[in-house]
């Protein structure tokens, strides 16, 4: 007996089986109104719940969420722009800061400066008329100096003309001997 | 010997009672069928219901699965309806949420040695059930196409920019695809559901048929067995792509009645 004899006869025995139930249960209208009483009381009961309860749960879970989410995100705006407005202020009173700190020390500065040069010019001044003076004294002294070594000179000569010719010369013709030497 | 009998492969569609109920001549029972759509939807329930117990700003993994559903089914309303989609948003939620679980949960495999009624079962493997789930949706796009657009709802039939001597021959096209809706809904849901249960089970057939036969012979039942194995992971795709398909064209025809008179 061949392999395949044994499958067909297989398959006509299953075929045979579902022969003996005359037809198709699904054209057999004894259980249609069974059928129909449950799928409307299975199906109605279900569409109640869902359009009911479920869905609108669930639906408002997932709207709550969307919401939530738009929410956090505008704050989160809102704290950036907020953050950033700090920023801006920040730098602009670090900024302010940094202009009045130059500022103030350009002014020191310039203080400084002046009190430097004012003490400066003061004390320039006083050396000037330190040195005028000192001048001065020079020149009084030197003066003096000059006319002492006339008087010497004069005395000298005198003394030498007296010693030599032994003649007591006037003083006219003393100093006019001086200054003719003096001059040449 | 261990003989086991393979079930027919129509068999997992019988309907059996548990528990018999009767509405003046209609018989309700509690069936086979009527466990399973309780079963998907108690589970659908106790799912949401755990997923919705408290509304975390950080959803945890349940809450999170569940706004994942609720987002996809969202999106596909809003994308195929636009704005004025959002009243149908509920109804299309769930029917795809129940389509994906009935067709998910008849994928489970049944213990073994239980009765025959408590087996593994699918609801939309019924043409009954998908049918009626079918009439709903033409149903309401029907009453919100007239409450919305009034008479304007038959421009539906009348594409604008058509001439006018194309009329003869285009309404009754548009008739006929409108009237075929329905149809071809809750006859692509049972019939994906259908093909696929029986495809599974006859190669689980094979299977059985060939351990049967107690002889050398059984080797030849692994092809059959990847088989199987092969088109549950089919099934699995198969069954939550027809819950998607139905939900898309359902929010395809429900923009037809938003839109009609736009058209």
């Amino acid at each position: 007996m061949s392999v395949f004899a044994i499958i067909i006869s297989a398959a006509a025995a299953a075929g045979e089986a579902g022969a003996d139930s005359a037809g198709l249960p699904q054209l057999d209208p004894t259980w249609w109104p069974s059928q129909l009483f449950w799928l409307a009381l299975t199906f109605g009961g279900l569409y109640a719940l869902m359009a009911g309860r479920f869905l609108p749960a669930i639906g408002g879970a997932i709207e709550e969420r969307r919401d939530r989410i738009a929410d956090d995100l505008d704050s989160a705006s809102e704290l950036k722009t907020q953050a950033s407005e700090a920023e801006e202020a920040y730098n602009t009173s670090l900024a302010d800061a940094k202009a009045k700190a130059q500022s103030i020390a350009a002014d020191t500065r310039a203080e400084v400066d002046a009190e430097i040069a004012k003490m400066q010019a003061e004390t320039d001044e006083a050396l000037e008329k330190q040195v005028v003076a000192a001048e001065a004294r020079i020149g009084e002294m030197k003066s003096e100096a000059q006319t002492k070594v006339r008087a010497a000179a004069v005395e000298t000569a005198r003394a030498v003309v007296e010693t030599l010719i032994d003649e007591t010369p006037t003083d006219e013709t003393l100093s006019g001997a001086v200054a003719s030497v003096e001059s040449a | 010997m261990f003989n086991p009998r393979a079930a027919g492969p129509m068999e997992q569609f019988e309907i059996l009672p548990i528990v018999p109920l009767k509405f003046g001549n209609y018989d309700i029972s509690l069936t086979n069928s009527s466990l399973w759509m309780l079963i998907g939807t108690g589970a659908i329930i106790l799912f949401f219901a755990f997923a919705t117990r408290k509304s975390n700003l950080v959803p945890g993994r349940t809450q999170a699965m569940a706004e994942t559903f609720y987002e996809f089914v969202s999106d596909l309303v809003r994308d195929t309806i636009g704005p004025e989609g959002r009243k149908f948003f509920p109804y299309v939620f769930t029917l795809f949420i129940w389509i994906l679980i009935a067709n998910l949960f008849g994928l489970l495999p049944s213990f073994p040695g239980i009765p025959h009624e408590l087996h593994t079962f699918t609801p939309t493997s019924h043409l009954i059930v998908t049918l009626a789930l079918a009439m709903v949706t033409i149903t309401i796009v029907i009453l919100y196409g007239f409450y919305k657009n009034g008479l304007g709802f038959f421009k539906l039939f009348a594409p604008s920019g058509v001439p006018l001597w194309l009329m003869p021959i285009l309404v009754p096209v548009e008739v006929i695809s409108f009237l075929s809706r329905p149809l071809s809904l809750a006859i692509r849901l049972f019939a994906n559901m259908f093909a696929g249960h029986v495809i599974l089970k006859l190669f689980a057939g094979f299977v059985v048929s060939l351990i049967g036969t107690g002889s050398a012979v059984m080797l030849f039942g692994i092809a059959p067995f990847l088989g199987a194995i092969a088109v549950t992971a089919l099934e699995f795709l198969v069954a939550a792509l027809q819950a998607y398909v139905f939900a898309v064209l359902t929010c395809i025809y429900l923009n037809d009645a938003v839109h009609a008179s736009d058209h």
